[in-house]
């Protein structure tokens, strides 16, 4: 049987992947973007659109790093606007399960499914350094080993809250006057080193019962968190043979938890670049990746491992033949990474003087290295060709361009996926984000004490 | 010359009265919907409404202070987070400023500033919140424990008749106040013009335009800049609800808008006399505070029709309730409104009592006949919510540092 290819459609991030310098780029925030962002996305029939999450602005050597482009929205707030201005299409945002509690993000999160008519997603982070935590009530509280431990229990909270009222709680008798059913709404007790809630949730259950969870650490921790709680891994493993490797361990864990291969999808984050032959693409993918490596992208990119001022290097030149500064704790609240950094810097010592490599080139192999590149018949084969062989159960898009870059996605290679009867032609009425990622709907009730 | 006011709406899942989901108007299973609240913004915005505020509160039985407010089963039940809420009405809304419920006690300062900015960009400048200090122990026990954590402020059984007998609440307020002041902050981190797309430098931004907010605070603390660029009003409408002294003091200082509830017109004299006087204290915003009176409202076609209307409500279930409650035909309302406007005061929030049913009756009736009746202030098309009121869009207050020196 034909295996269906499932898309997410990633917003461009504030990265050196996002080419601003591009005639043709547009705004990073204004509403417009977003608006017609998520119209293509539907448009081209995708599963989701994805948003990332940065909780403070990126610095590079103390300095809020300026080269590339910087500033986004709240997400929870673009994406219940979104639901006004689309259909058919799911919304995931990535939200931190530690710097966020359990009550909050789940009312949130159930207002998007309410608002949405069933198309929330939520891609669990769990950062826990004292970078981001600057920016909150509790600062860096969170020990890094509590991560996937306030992770996990705030799933497990949040999945309790999402189901503790009864699907017929709400019974509004304008007669007698009882608008809630006695025992409608079950308390949700967690009390444990890191939590202590007595919750009555105040969002009647939503459509999709609870938000589709998405995890994309690739930790054991990680692993071991997707296979427990999450319906899409969004993995890196993108090379055809080692995806399928990852492909099989994470599916190979689901027995475990009582859980059928289908019920978690994985869906590798992946760029791509067409051409009208595989030459021009070629070409195309080179002055792309050139547009996001440009020199002082490539010198920055040195500095943040070296931790060292590489501004008089020239880009087009060697590696610097110095040693990196691990001195003292890098301003993002790392911990000492001595050894780390040094084995790093020899790894890319050791690429660049096999292949000859300048600096910048250097850089465009390890950041600017496109996934799919080709026609669009090519692009196309190649996404089936993982989907049939059990490589990923499709992909999360990423274009170089906010907000056009994946028009031409959709435009070109969508239709000759749904040609091949791999891909949806169109959506279903009312289908909710579960039912578009082929997931059986939400109908266990969590248990709401412990 | 008739003085003039704004009209603006508070909305609150069914309305106001605590039996108006029992109306045959009402949708009670409908009030976590995009579609009821779709039917309840549009066309308050098509009549001219300036801003509606949505209702919150972070506990199933929300503010009430009533003993079994968590396990009562005859009040309407079910709500969606408001600032959410307020985004997805931006794209489908065009002139109306959305005005969500915000609490300070518990959620982060700086997801609250930042949600604010982007429903500012979604609504392309008809953002605002309004701001309630303090938390009651169901919403404490709703958050749970936090380790660490600098609010120590402990949970209030019940309202006290005056915070200033509460070391609490007093708290409470002190943390709304640095709530505010850290949402106009982040909102001034990025100045105007900070992103600068420099193909000759290839720099997108330029990071001297964007400031750290350095935020160290009695109750938290925030170092970074907003995640979030400069939106279209810069700040958000920054609006209080206030019944006494210490929130008054607290709008006086902080906000661009007050809510009050004088009994009478002639009760909102003495009000704004108190307003008046702790602005000339505390207040450290360049322009007036504007004072919007709440008025609760029971509408029919006759007083006949609406005084049975009340009674059969207050049949249901009693109103409690801190605002002036008006029962009568669309003619009462704009009479009321007529007398505020004379008082002083520069708004009026009418209350539906049942929604939509009186809702209906505000943006079908009353506006039309107070702009008839020349009470009403027209909408001459400023392009934001803060210019519709009279406020001018500031300029962050790191350019004007640099304007003036």
């Amino acid at each position: 049987m034909t295996r269906q290819i499932h898309l997410a459609a990633h917003f461009p991030g504030v990265n050196n992947q996002t080419v601003w310098t591009d005639p043709t780029s547009g705004s990073q925030i204004d509403f417009a973007s977003f608006e017609h962002f998520a119209r293509n996305a539907e448009k081209g029939v995708f599963d989701y659109i994805f948003l990332a999450e940065g909780l403070r602005l990126r610095e590079h050597r103390g300095r809020i790093h300026d080269l590339d482009v910087l500033g986004r929205p709240n997400t929870l707030a673009i994406l219940a606007a979104l639901a006004a201005v689309t259909e058919h299409i799911g919304l995931v945002g990535t939200l931190s399960t530690t710097f966020n509690e359990p009550y909050e993000l789940g009312r949130q999160l159930a207002t998007l499914d309410h608002l949405s008519g069933g198309r929330a997603g939520w891609n669990a982070v769990t950062s826990s350094d004292a970078f981001h935590g600057a920016n909150f009530r509790r600062g860096g509280y969170l020990a890094h080993p509590d991560r996937y431990t306030r992770a996990s229990e705030f799933a497990e909270i949040s999945k309790a809250l999402w189901s503790s009222w009864d699907a017929d709680g709400i019974v509004a008798d304008a007669a007698s006057g009882d608008f809630l059913r006695d025992g409608a709404i079950a308390r949700v007790q967690r009390t444990s080193r890191l939590f202590d809630i007595d919750a009555v949730f105040d969002v009647p259950g939503s459509p999709q019962g609870r938000p589709v969870i998405v995890q994309a650490g690739d930790s054991p921790d990680g692993r071991d968190f997707a296979t427990a709680h999450a319906d899409v891994i969004f993995s890196l493993h993108t090379e055809f043979e080692d995806a399928q490797v990852f492909y099989r361990d994470v599916k190979g864990r689901l027995a475990a938890h009582g859980r059928d291969e289908d019920s978690l999808k994985i869906l590798p984050g992946a760029t791509f670049v067409l051409g009208d032959t595989d030459a021009e693409a070629r070409e195309r993918s080179r002055e792309i990746a050139r547009a996001q490596v440009r020199p002082e992208t490539a010198i920055t990119y040195l500095e943040q491992i070296w931790n060292r001022d590489f501004s008089g290097y020239d880009a087009d030149g060697p590696l610097p033949d110095v040693e990196p500064d691990t001195g003292s704790e890098s301003a993002q609240g790392f911990a000492n990474r001595h050894a780390a950094i040094r084995g790093r810097i020899a790894q890319l010592r050791e690429v660049a003087a096999k292949e000859n490599l300048s600096i910048r080139d250097l850089v465009i192999r390890l950041t600017a290295n496109h996934t799919f590149v080709g026609t669009p018949e090519h692009v196309a084969s190649e996404i089936d060709r993982y989907v049939q062989e059990r490589a990923s159960d499709g992909f999360t898009l990423i274009g170089h361009l906010s907000p056009h870059g994946l028009d031409e996605f959709t435009d070109r290679v969508v239709p000759l996926l749904q040609e091949r009867g791999s891909y949806r032609s169109s959506y279903e009425d009312g289908a909710t984000l579960h039912d578009l990622l082929g997931l059986a709907p939400v109908t266990s009730r969590e248990p709401a004490v412990r | 010359m008739t003085e003039r006011v704004h009209i603006a709406v508070g909305l609150d899942g069914a309305g106001w009265h605590p039996a108006a989901w029992r109306e045959d108007s009402a949708r009670p299973t409908e009030l976590t919907t995009a579609g009821y609240w779709r039917d309840q913004v549009r066309p308050a915005d098509a009549a001219g409404v300036v801003f509606a505020t949505l209702e919150d509160a972070l506990s199933l039985g929300g503010r009430t202070y009533e003993e079994d407010a968590e396990t009562r089963l005859d009040r309407a039940r079910g709500r969606l987070d408001a600032v959410l809420l307020a985004s997805f009405l931006a794209p489908l809304t065009e002139r109306i400023g959305l005005v969500p419920t915000v609490t300070t006690t518990h959620p982060e300062p700086f997801h609250l500033a930042t949600g604010l900015q982007t429903l500012d960009h979604a609504s392309r400048g008809r953002a605002g919140a309004r701001f309630v200090a303090g938390a009651n122990e169901q919403e404490r026990a709703n958050f749970g424990r936090r380790t660490g954590d600098a609010t120590g402020l402990e949970a209030a059984a019940s309202a006290p008749l005056r915070v200033e007998q509460s070391p609490h609440w007093q708290a409470a307020f002190r943390e709304a106040g640095d709530v505010i002041d850290a949402v106009r902050a982040l909102a001034d981190s990025w100045e105007d013009d900070a992103i600068i797309r420099d193909l000759a430098t290839g720099r997108f931004l330029d990071r001297d335009r964007v400031h750290n907010v350095d935020i160290d605070g009695e109750f938290f603390s925030i170092t970074g800049a907003s995640i979030v660029p400069r939106s279209p009003q810069g700040q958000p409408l920054v609006t209080v609800l206030a019944h006494q002294t210490v929130p008054y003091r607290l709008a006086a200082q902080h906000a661009d808008v007050v809510f009050v509830t004088p009994r009478d017109a002639a009760g909102l004299v003495p009000i704004l006399s108190e307003l008046d006087e702790a602005s000339a204290q505390l207040r450290a915003e360049p322009e007036r505070l504007r004072v919007f009176a709440d008025l609760l409202v029971v509408i029919e076609e006759t007083r006949a029709a609406a005084d049975q209307t009340w009674a059969r409500l207050q049949d249901r279930a009693t109103l409690v309730t801190d605002a002036r409650v008006v029962v009568g035909t669309p003619d009462d309302v704009v009479d009321e409104i007529r007398l505020l406007a004379a008082a002083g005061a520069d708004g009026v929030r009418l209350r539906p009592a049942r929604q939509p049913a009186d809702l209906t009756a505000i943006t079908e009736q009353v506006l039309p006949r107070a702009a008839a009746a020349g009470v009403l202030v027209a909408d001459e098309g400023a392009p934001t919510l803060r210019e519709r009121l009279g406020l001018p869009r500031r300029a962050s207050r790191h350019t004007r540092q640099e304007t003036r020196a």
